[in-house]
């Protein structure tokens, strides 16, 4: 079962492999859309008050990420996210949106701020990737991402994550440990930029591409994974289109997630989280004979079949069905075809 | 580094490959036997070779005491991933290499009758890449280390996430970080051993977070790969970029030990590194308000094992 590679036959399949790297490749492209509104956009349009706070009291303030106070329909927040610019000028300033190590650490002191004062954590994801230069090296941009990621996994206040453009791996983990992860429909999620897995595994940046179709990056795929809750639909031509429909959209949805994870008990939300990240991914137990079975069988089957659906989905330019935010993984075992 | 050629001897082309090792660094020809009698180091110039997973437990561990967990955790491809090469036949062909089934390896052992939780990580499987498996592996001892309150011992030889597990790798830094996070709340300690290379996803994840990091000398330590930062940005990379050495120097590493020093140098380090008693880690916990509610307290007193 899991050498079989071939698309099972209750699946809908519509697209040859040319048409889906053509429908995986403009998802990535739109994901990368200079014109897409970014995080400072979005809050400002989905908040009726918002409150910059900068620096992170160690090196400097990092413009490639942004966070402070906002309130959305009377719920008042902290937010954090990356930053990229709309024009050049900017965009350099931002740094493209590819943070250094100060720029995570202001995030923790955000974070931190935001369990102190018992407010809810909103979090937004747009970044290539953090910044991999000497600079970036030298003040520790492992490390600072290491401590965002855990300092998330055990802040004692709710987070949403809504992931806006471009997920570029460990540098965008590390705002991206939410209760609750949400997407934009034309979002991108990967562990390495395409050109990045390309020209690892291809050996030639060439076939960015393929490594699109072979990460599964686009949203519909990242909810069939678990890895993201629920995908908020983008307007008509893509969330530039109409960037104050999308605040809309969004305002709609984390609000929604606000109020559902701000009774929780303290301990039962950190526990929550906790199991989220737990049983990401999943493993065989070999056998003494050394064949592989799998541990759960027909999980990997069910993975497939909700991936292959993402697959139709995301050809037609629907995006896939809202997750129970509250929905995990056995959940969803017992009711294995629903949504496909 | 390669000083000079002595101008005679050394001139035989023909050592054979399973009986000499050429040192990558001065270019010595090591006899295998001795390299490996040497705990895998140039005896000419302290080059420091990769050990596989066992070769690491035999120089760390008191022999025999090491009860390796888990072992028959395998990978399966989730995501159906073809690059080159189906990710099947390339977990296979690693499996038939090295003989473990995947990249970490961890279970309880001692170190001169001293108890501590052990995970080490093999470069030799598929560059010691992290998928589920590995972090499957890294959390459980974290949080079998939480369990029985024991010191927790991370050698890392990885080049980063498992791109062919996609996003799922990615998510094993959370998990790795989580298990790290109430490891710490828990008042057990951490060491972090950062061996030849640690990069990418395994160095921004538990690898950086020891409570203590020591590296092994010379060993590629950086978040990014060096090609990648010399490709994305027009500039000169700095003599010794990425080393153990520039960590040191930059407070990312409490110390760089030679191997031979390795084992006692953790071994003197356990001595101050005792997993505190429950109750008054929690008291010292001041840096939430929920940090001292009786809730929190309860929990810890309770032991309650982590999720499973």
């Amino acid at each position: 079962m899991v050498e079989q590679r071939t698309v099972d036959a209750t699946s809908v399949v519509v697209a040859s492999p040319e048409e889906l790297r053509a429908a995986v490749w403009q998802r990535v492209q739109q994901a990368r859309n200079v014109k897409r509104p970014h995080t400072l956009e979005l809050v400002t349009a989905i908040a009726t008050e918002v409150i910059e706070l900068h620096g992170d009291r160690l090196y400097r303030d990092d413009p490639a990420i942004v966070g402070g106070f906002c309130r959305i329909d009377g719920r008042r927040a902290v937010f954090v996210g990356h930053q990229k610019g709309a024009e050049t000028d900017e965009n350099i300033r931002r740094n493209f949106g590819m943070p250094h190590p100060e720029g995570y650490r202001k995030a923790i002191r955000l974070f931190r701020l935001a369990e102190r004062l018992n407010l809810p954590v909103v979090t937004f994801i747009d970044t290539p990737g953090a910044f991999p230069g000497p600079a970036s090296e030298e003040r520790g941009v492992a490390e600072a991402i290491a401590r965002a990621i855990m300092v998330m996994t055990g802040l004692r206040t709710p987070i949403v994550t809504v992931i806006t453009g471009e997920g570029g791996s460990g540098g965008a983990l590390a705002l991206a440990v939410g209760d609750v992860v949400l997407a934009l429909e034309n979002s991108i999620y990967s562990v390495i930029s395409p050109e990045g897995a390309a020209s690892i595994l291809w050996r030639s940046a060439e076939y960015s591409q393929h490594a699109a179709v072979a990460m599964r990056l686009t949203a519909a795929e990242q909810l069939a994974l678990g890895v993201i809750d629920e995908v908020v639909p983008e307007p008509e031509g893509g969330a530039h289109r109409d960037p104050d429909e999308t605040a809309r959209r969004l305002r709609t949805r984390i609000a929604a997630q606000l109020d559902s994870l701000a009774g929780r008990d303290r301990k039962a939300l950190l526990d929550a989280r906790y199991a989220r990240y737990r049983n990401m991914g999943e493993f065989a137990l070999a056998a003494e004979t050394g064949v592989a079975q799998p541990e759960r069988p027909g999980i990997v089957e069910r993975i497939r079949r909700l991936l292959d659906s993402g697959r139709a989905a995301l050809v037609g330019g629907e995006s896939g069905l809202p997750r129970d935010a509250d929905g995990d993984a056995a959940d969803d075992a017992a009711r294995p075809s629903e949504g496909a | 580094m390669p000083s000079f050629k002595l101008p005679f001897g050394r001139a035989r082309q023909d050592y054979p490959p399973n009986l000499w090792t050429k040192c990558p660094d001065c270019g010595e020809m090591l006899y295998n036997k001795q390299l490996d009698k040497n705990q895998r180091v140039c005896a000419r110039c302290g080059h420091h070779f990769r050990l596989r997973v066992d070769a690491r437990i035999a120089q760390l561990l008191d022999r025999d005491s090491f009860r390796e967990q888990d072992a028959n955790l395998e990978s399966v491809d989730m995501l159906g991933f073809v690059d080159q090469k189906p990710y099947p036949e390339r977990l296979e062909a690693a499996r038939a290499t090295t003989g473990i089934r995947d990249a970490a390896v961890w279970g309880p052992g001692t170190i001169a009758g001293t108890r501590v939780v052990a995970c080490v990580m093999d470069f030799a499987f598929m560059g010691g890449s992290m998928g589920t498996v590995v972090g499957e592996k890294v959390t459980r001892a974290g949080e079998h280390a939480l369990e029985e309150r024991l010191p927790l011992i991370v050698v890392a030889s990885s080049g980063g996430a498992r791109m062919q597990e996609g996003t799922l790798s990615l998510m094993q830094l959370a998990k790795t970080c989580a298990a790290l996070g109430r490891l710490g709340e828990g008042g057990v300690p951490f060491i972090s051993v950062l061996t030849d290379p640690t990069t990418g996803g395994v160095f921004a994840s538990f690898a950086a977070l020891g409570d203590v990091n020591i590296a092994e000398p010379k060993a590629l330590i950086g978040f990014a790969g060096a090609r990648v930062a010399a490709g994305t940005i027009a500039e000169e990379l700095p003599e010794g970029f990425q080393r153990a050495e520039f960590l040191y120097e930059h407070g990312f590493v409490d110390l760089v030990v030679p191997r031979a020093r390795l084992r006692e140098t953790i071994l003197g380090l356990l001595r101050y590194m005792r997993p505190s008693a429950h109750v008054e880690r929690a008291g010292l916990n001041g840096s939430s308000p929920l940090g001292r509610s009786p809730q929190f307290l309860d929990a810890l007193i309770r032991r309650e094992p982590a999720h499973g």
